[in-house]
């Protein structure tokens, strides 16, 4: 480990030191936060009872058809729009402003209109991270070098085998960044969702237990989803750092 | 293509939505979505009730005092790691961490800490806030030229006037893309700080209206707060590239 790392290790270590000490002398009242320990023991517990089995399936499901279909439908959209350079110019001030407005203000009214099922928190989901896929298409499909469909032509490629083969490895690093970016806000939007209103999930848990005052199982969960969420960003960034590598190895 | 045609296109497909609106309210019915003009109207007709006021007010008092906290301790916070090399190194990964977290799961912690009133959605929304002003202004302070502190230590400065005079009007243009980000996110945080557990603001109007199905009050709350946020926004961009523009 590298000097800053360590440094960073320590300072993490005292940060949840401190927090455990100033529960464990009653510094802090137990029932506004349980010491760091309390919290895994109840989440090992709660883990091991097979109890949360169902909400963590539900949740990370859906988590993953709101990526999945994001990601995808991001993809294809942002390619029709490219190819349509009039609506791409129509387009561009929505894009501008849509992660400036309260997208998720629209969640209740989703509800509204499809009752309380998880079709809202998909439909709200998608509505969050497709639009990132969709500006990231566009900005990997912008910066492809001209030249190479010079060298398409040289090389007599076919459209298929110069989409494969040249268009899609150079705009693959924007294409990441949607990618990376889909992920965080379709996670986020999920678990807002079911949180203010949904009739089940790890998000509708932690509510309820906030609801109950049963902190031990309250803290269990943000726990365990601050640790998904930590592990799938620290997963993307590992990612990211690899292509980065890559990238720069490749060019002499 | 001329600017005016494409002022044209974008209304265009503002009125696309419109139409789309209309289509989800047959396909959906009177009761889940209203009609685009009907919605309309009442909104003209609403928007002075003393209960919108209400609402608005508190909505705008909490995204205040969430604004000032999240742009002081973000200032503080991204001025530190920025001009310290080894609070930053080591902060960093940390602060990008934090910001890519699901912050909801946090809000009952809020909640608990701060209490129900509007101090806990203060909070939450400060607490969206703080992370992007503070990586955008880390990210500005350390850009700088060398040469500038080089120049600041010449002349002899102190450190409050190389901050002062120095590193914030080298680092305003990136410094205020954060502020504005902070106003976006802090914006959400109190919103979704009133759509749980609350009584007051556009976001407990929101959660209201589709309780007791309202569907008039509920799009009016949408579109009113769509149409602030993307006005603010617009400003605060003019203002950005005019900034930018300068350097």
């Amino acid at each position: 480990m590298s000097r800053i790392g360590l440094i960073r290790f320590v300072v993490i270590a005292a940060l949840i030191g401190a927090l455990e000490l100033a529960c464990r002398t009653g510094l802090i009242d137990h029932r506004v936060i349980i010491a760091p320990s309390e919290m895994a023991s109840a989440l090992w517990t709660l883990l091991a009872s097979g109890a949360l089995n169902a909400d963590i399936a539900l949740t990370l499901s859906m988590v993953g058809l709101v990526i999945a279909l994001s990601i995808v439908l991001g993809f294809a959209a942002g390619i029709a729009i490219h190819a349509l350079p009039r609506l791409r110019a129509a387009l561009d001030p929505f894009f501008a402003t849509y992660y400036a407005v309260p997208i998720f203000i629209f969640y209740p009214v989703l509800i509204a209109i499809f009752g309380l099922s998880i079709m809202p928190i998909v439909l709200i989901g998608v509505a969050t991270a497709i639009v990132a896929m969709i500006i990231a298409t566009l900005n990997g499909l912008d910066r492809v070098p001209r030249v190479l469909g010079k060298v398409a032509r040289v090389h007599r490629l076919g459209p298929l085998a110069t989409a494969l083969q040249l268009q899609l490895p150079a705009a693959a690093p924007y294409l990441f960044t949607g990618v990376k970016l889909s992920v965080s806000y379709g996670f986020i939007a999920v678990i807002a969702a079911e949180f203010i209103l949904s009739p089940a999930g790890l998000g509708r848990e932690i509510a309820d237990a906030y609801a109950d005052f049963n902190n031990r199982r309250m803290y269990a969960l943000i726990l365990f989803l601050l640790v998904v969420a930590t592990a799938v960003n620290a997963v993307l960034h590992a990612l990211d750092m690899r292509f980065a590598a890559r990238r720069s190895g490749g060019r002499v | 293509m001329t600017a005016t045609r494409r002022a044209a296109d974008t209304l265009l497909l503002l009125l696309a939505l419109v139409v789309f609106w209309e289509i989800l309210h047959r396909v959906a019915g009177e009761t889940a979505m209203p009609a685009p003009m009907p919605t309309f109207a009442y909104l003209l007709h609403n928007l002075t009730t003393p209960r919108f006021i209400a609402n608005l007010t508190t909505t705008g008092l909490e995204l205040g005092y969430a604004l000032l906290l999240a742009y002081g301790i973000g200032l503080a916070i991204g001025v530190w790691m920025g001009a310290h090399r080894l609070s930053g190194a080591v902060g960093e990964p940390i602060l990008v961490s934090l910001y890519s977290l699901p912050k909801i799961t946090l809000y009952p912690v809020v909640l608990l800490i701060f209490g129900l009133g509007i101090s806990g959605k203060v909070a939450f929304g400060a607490l969206h806030g703080i992370l992007p002003v503070a990586l955008l202004t880390m990210g500005a302070i350390r850009a700088i030229p060398p040469v500038y502190l080089r120049a600041a230590r010449t002349l002899q400065l102190s450190p409050w006037q190389t901050i002062g005079t120095v590193l914030l009007p080298a680092a305003l243009p990136e410094v205020f893309t954060g502020l504005r980000l902070g106003f976006t996110v802090t914006l959400l945080g109190v919103l979704l700080g009133e759509m749980f557990a609350s009584k007051d603001g556009l976001g407990a109007m929101i959660m209201n209206a589709v309780q007791i199905v309202q569907g008039e009050e509920m799009m009016m709350v949408a579109i009113v707060l769509f149409a602030f946020a993307a006005l603010a926004n617009a400003l605060l961009l003019f203002i950005e590239h005019r900034l930018h523009r300068r350097m």
